[in-house]
């Protein structure tokens, strides 16, 4: 990538100051997202891929904060120190989100059409006539069928798949430089899924969007993602193309959620899964934050939290390994179960 | 004579034609149709709301009309020797007070006191409790606390009590002053409703969305929160009505509302709280008249709580 990427972020810390002590949900990420790219952001429930979605566009609540030092730039200008105004003025116009749950993520009192057109009304001051001429034409190209009568429906009068398609149209109709995607197809059908994911590729290549695809199923990354982000306990733990990735993955962790993907043509009496849970993010383990879970942990990974080590040009990971490669060969049950034993 | 014969049968016709809509069968519920109207439909499937509901109307344009339903004036006193205190007849169906005014006469005159003091009062608390709780239940943080904790001052000081000491105070009141008063001191409980019901929303996606998309602070208020708070609002507020009557006609009672001679449904009631046993017509017409307009709005308001209640 010779060209200066569309997306830079540096560093992000999003803490949780809670009663229970500071979660440390966002703990020191840095990716690039380039013009045109989709970027796989991939791991567990609560290791901080959300988090970070929502820090991107500064919609982080209190107790929540983006702790100074972070820097998130959006082709140059560093989105954390702006005010209220100009932030504003770029969500849902040069970067925006896509909901986890087409259920809730509309507003059951008004039409779609209507949510649609809040768009461009917010961002273009278009008028009423204007924006929803532009919400018929987005539901068009969301390819929602008889869009012209679909846009004067409430979301209940809608199915699942088509409410997707009703926030797809919504975080694209001001054309926006970067779509964050959260979980957009968790909530569907497996079929719903496939079309919903169709979908998003095929206007990506049409209107030249990035999207950022934030999933914990390695599936739709494969589907969709040209590179990978893994997270684990608030920090990336390894980055790669995603053929790479498939192929050499390197990070124990990454390798555990290869493991757990199950797979056509293979009988397996049971699931593999990674053994325990991921930490509270108010006390991430010493060391690697991985090592009690890790098959190939030694005392090194319990005293030294590891740097990303370069595998290659586009390949880095988060793991002790790569300086030691010969401990891979004498896996051991990790830290996890013993205990559970004990 | 004959005139008021005529001015009811009309008002009987305006009545209907008002309530037909609301007493024919329920439309069956059709799916293509906003939250709003299917609340609307399922509140007329519930045959007992609707009638209410057409009571709490009926009433409305009775004590409107009511200069031309009267038989005779509210406060004229025709023969306070010969006509003081006479029974029902029929000259005066509901009898006559000590001053020989007409009961009837006099309810239809204070149903228009207190059915306007019970929906101003109500319209100025609510208006003044949604956007007080709004805000603290939106701005949170300290904005929030300091707002809250005002409110729990206030609401130790028990409203009849506070009312009492103002007109106490103030001496004679107009109905006007009198709304104020009732409606300024009504608001606490609608905005602490208010507040949870926003700081519960905010928390819903399609409110994180609607930020995520842009939209402004107030736009996001305006329009994603508060649509979706409404309903608990427009439960308390009719049910709001029904208690504020009551305290009206609890001070009109005590002296302390309506002005004599002026009619109010607790002052007729209190002219002849002094011969209940022997001239009970005076007395019980107007509790009537209270205890059904305050059933019919509690019938209203709990219908509506269940046809607004499902999301």
């Amino acid at each position: 990538m010779s060209t200066a990427p569309l997306l830079s972020i540096r560093d992000l810390r999003t803490y949780f100051y809670t009663s229970a002590g500071i979660a440390r949900a966002v703990d020191g990420v840095s990716f690039d997202i380039a013009r045109g790219e989709t970027l796989g952001l991939v791991g567990e429930s609560g290791c901080g891929k959300s988090v970070t979605g929502f820090s991107i566009l500064r919609l982080i609540q209190p107790p929540g904060r983006i702790e100074s030092g972070s820097r998130v730039e959006l082709e140059g200008s560093d989105l954390l120190s702006l005010d209220e105004e100009p932030i504003r003025r770029i969500r849902g116009n040069r970067v925006s989100l896509i909901f986890q749950e087409p259920m809730t993520a509309l507003n059951p009192v008004f039409t779609v059409g209507d949510q649609i057109a809040e768009v461009p009304r917010i961002h273009a001051g278009m008028s009423r006539r204007q924006a929803w001429e532009r919400a018929v034409e987005m539901l068009t190209l969301v390819g929602i069928p008889d869009p012209a009568q679909r846009a004067h429906e409430y979301p209940h009068q809608l199915s699942g798949g088509m409410r997707q398609r009703v926030l797809i149209a919504m975080a694209l109709a001001m054309n926006p430089a970067l779509v964050i995607a959260d979980e957009p197809t968790t909530a569907l059908d497996v079929t719903i899924q496939a079309q919903i994911l169709e979908l998003l590729g095929d206007l990506q290549r049409r209107l030249g969007t990035s999207i950022l695809l934030i999933t914990h199923d390695l599936g739709v990354i494969a589907e969709m993602a040209s590179r990978v982000i893994v997270m684990y306990a608030g920090e990336v733990v390894e980055e790669a193309p995603v053929r790479a990735l498939f192929a050499t993955a390197h990070h124990p962790y990454t390798e555990g959620l290869l493991a757990a993907m199950p797979r056509v043509g293979q009988s397996r009496d049971r699931l593999t899964v990674i053994p325990g849970t991921v930490p509270p993010p108010t006390a991430w383990p010493a060391g690697c934050r991985f090592h009690d879970r890790c098959p190939y942990a030694w005392d090194r990974c319990v005293r030294e939290h590891p740097p990303l080590y370069s595998i290659d040009a586009r390949h880095t990971s988060r793991c002790h390994l790569a300086v030691e490669p010969e401990r891979r060969a004498h896996p051991h049950p990790p830290l996890v179960t013993a205990e559970a034993r004990a | 004579m004959r005139g008021t014969w005529i001015a009811w049968m009309l008002t009987v016709g305006v009545i209907a034609a008002v309530a037909i809509p609301f007493v024919r069968s329920p439309v069956p519920l059709t799916e293509a149709a906003g939250p709003w109207r299917l609340a609307f439909a399922r509140f007329r499937a519930n045959r007992s709301a609707r009638l209410a509901l057409v009571a709490v109307i009926a009433f409305y344009i009775i004590a409107a009309l009511a200069p031309f339903l009267a038989p005779h004036a509210p406060n004229a006193q025709p023969d306070i020797i010969a006509l003081s205190g006479r029974p029902p007849s029929d000259t005066h169906l509901l009898g006559t007070d000590l001053y020989s005014r007409d009961v009837f006469s006099r309810i239809l005159y204070g149903a228009r006191v207190s059915l306007s003091i019970g929906l101003l009062a109500v319209l100025l608390s609510v208006t003044v409790g949604t956007l007080y709780g709004a805000i603290a239940g939106f701005v949170g943080g300290a904005t929030d606390m300091v707002m809250m904790r005002t409110i729990d001052a206030l609401l130790s000081v028990p409203r009849i009590l506070l009312l009492i000491a103002v007109t106490a105070m103030w001496g004679r009141l107009s109905i006007g002053v009198l709304i104020l008063l009732i409606g300024l001191t009504g608001w606490f409980g609608v905005s602490r409703i208010v507040r949870a019901e926003v700081m519960a929303m905010s928390t819903r996606e399609f409110v994180v969305s609607a930020r995520a998309l842009g939209a402004t602070g107030i736009r996001v208020l305006v329009r994603h929160v508060l649509p979706n708070v409404l309903s608990p609002v427009i439960v308390a507020a009719t049910l709001g009505i029904g208690n504020v009557i009551i305290l009206e006609t609890g001070l009109s009672y005590l002296g302390l509302g309506v002005q004599p001679p002026q009619a109010s449904w607790g002052s007729i009631i209190r002219d002849g709280s002094e011969q209940v046993a022997a001239q009970w017509w005076i007395s019980l017409f107007p509790g009537l008249a209270i205890v059904m307009t305050v059933m019919a709005f509690n019938a209203v308001g709990d219908g509506l709580r269940d046809a607004l209640g499902p999301r």
